[in-house]
């Protein structure tokens, strides 16, 4: 089946609940079957696929908590995508941090970030498909994507600092 | 070259989003830069720490099997199903291929708007039936950006009835879009923006059209590449009054 490995992975990050996560394959598997009709051949079948389980997301319960959690800070300001940052003690911690600190900064971030991280780092995906599947400019991939990165990079540093003191 | 000329560029250079032109320039600069190479592998670091943290969880064996014979299921009754409207379509092209094409129109167009009324009734029912809560359309309109692909243009209000609610965003056959939502008496109006698509405009190929489905009242036209619905329980002369101001503001 294609995907099917990468879309649950993707899917149980969303809900974080696996019977969720199960539930939400499998209805956009069969919203993929039903609607296959109108994926239009040429086009990224990936990125259709990933938005029928994200848009399936978003309208589900678990995905209208979720989503209602957003930063508000505007995405359009490309300013936003001007990254200057610098060494500080935080980011050493972030060298040591181990994988299950990171999955834990993970779990923290807000959905919004998470979905472009995952869709970025894990799935590698060009910002060109990211904005496919999103539904939004590739203006606004590039800036969320640095609000993401730097949002886990806050997280991440509390998980460490959380483990120092324990 | 100072530093703040290729530290804006590190993230697309390492998401691989730079010309390869500009790769090979990033690549020599991080050569001679140390700053900057120091910066690029602490982004490298989240960056790998990421994918390997990201890749977590996997779906059981039951849960696999569970979805492949859901798929396979559906795959040969696609197949089945395929030969049913085949044969269908060719029946009718024998009675009629005018009344053929009617008729497809209406289903698909009954369908589509039969998925408005439920995301209009759905919304109504919910304890928070909009996202932006506002009467303002300068707070309205700014809540959309980033969250859809195009932008739309709202109507001033003052002294003609109708009050403006809210928005949230909707989706339509996996399509986002806005949906705004009016007062006018002690009427719920709806209104939808999409893009316009050619799925979309060959079910409703007229400009504008006005239309009822499960007794809601609809008008629908397509202006500046947006589709538009208006839709609710009011009368046609709230409906259509509504869609006038909308019509005038995107003009």
């Amino acid at each position: 089946m294609p995907l099917f490995d990468s879309l649950y992975n993707f899917a149980h990050w969303l809900t974080q609940n696996r019977e969720e996560a199960e539930d939400l394959v499998q209805e956009t598997y069969a919203k993929a079957l039903k609607g296959f009709g109108s994926f239009q051949p040429g086009t990224n079948f990936r990125a259709w696929i990933y938005r029928i389980l994200r848009n399936t997301f978003l309208t589900s319960r678990a995905g209208l908590a979720a989503t209602r959690t957003v930063p508000l800070e505007s995405e359009d300001d490309q300013e936003q995508t001007v990254a200057v940052s610098h060494e500080t003690p935080e980011s050493i911690l972030l060298e040591q941090a181990g994988q299950q600190q990171v999955q834990a900064a993970l779990e923290k971030v807000p959905v919004t970030f998470r979905e472009v991280l995952l869709l970025c780092d894990v799935e590698e995906m060009s910002y060109q498909e990211i904005a496919e599947t999103l539904a939004v400019p590739v203006g606004t991939v590039m800036s969320r994507l640095y609000r993401a990165r730097k949002a886990l990079r806050a997280a991440l540093e509390e998980k460490m600092r959380e483990a120092k003191h324990a | 070259m100072p530093d703040d000329t290729w530290r804006p560029k590190l993230e697309r250079y390492l998401d691989s989003e730079l010309s390869a032109e500009e790769m090979r320039a990033m690549d020599a600069h991080l050569h001679e830069c140390a700053s900057c190479a120091s910066d690029a592998l602490r982004r490298l670091q989240l960056k790998r720490a990421t994918r390997l943290a990201g890749q977590r969880y996997a779906p059981s064996t039951e849960f696999r099997r569970r979805i492949e014979r859901q798929v396979a299921v559906k795959s040969r009754s696609r197949r089945v199903l395929l030969w049913v409207p085949v044969l269908a379509i060719a029946m009718l092209l024998l009675a009629s291929v005018v009344t053929l094409g009617r008729w497809y129109e209406r289903t698909r167009s009954q369908q589509l708007l039969a998925e408005l009324a439920d995301i209009h009734v759905a919304d109504l029912a919910s304890p928070t039936p909009m996202d932006v809560v506002s009467s303002d359309r300068h707070t309205v309109k700014p809540w959309f950006q980033g969250k859809l692909p195009f932008t739309f243009d709202l109507p001033e209000l003052q002294a003609s009835g109708y009050k403006l609610i809210g928005g949230r965003v909707a989706y339509l056959e996996h399509e986002p879009g806005a949906h705004l939502l009016y007062d006018v008496g002690a009427h719920h109006i709806s209104v939808f923006i999409f893009r316009d698509r050619p799925e979309i405009e060959r079910v409703f190929p007229a400009r504008d059209s006005s239309r009822r489905v499960l007794s809601f009242h609809v008008e629908s036209w397509a202006a500046g590449g947006l589709r538009y619905f208006v839709f609710g329980d009011a009368s046609p002369e709230a409906i259509q009054g509504l869609s006038r101001l909308l019509r005038q503001a995107a003009a």
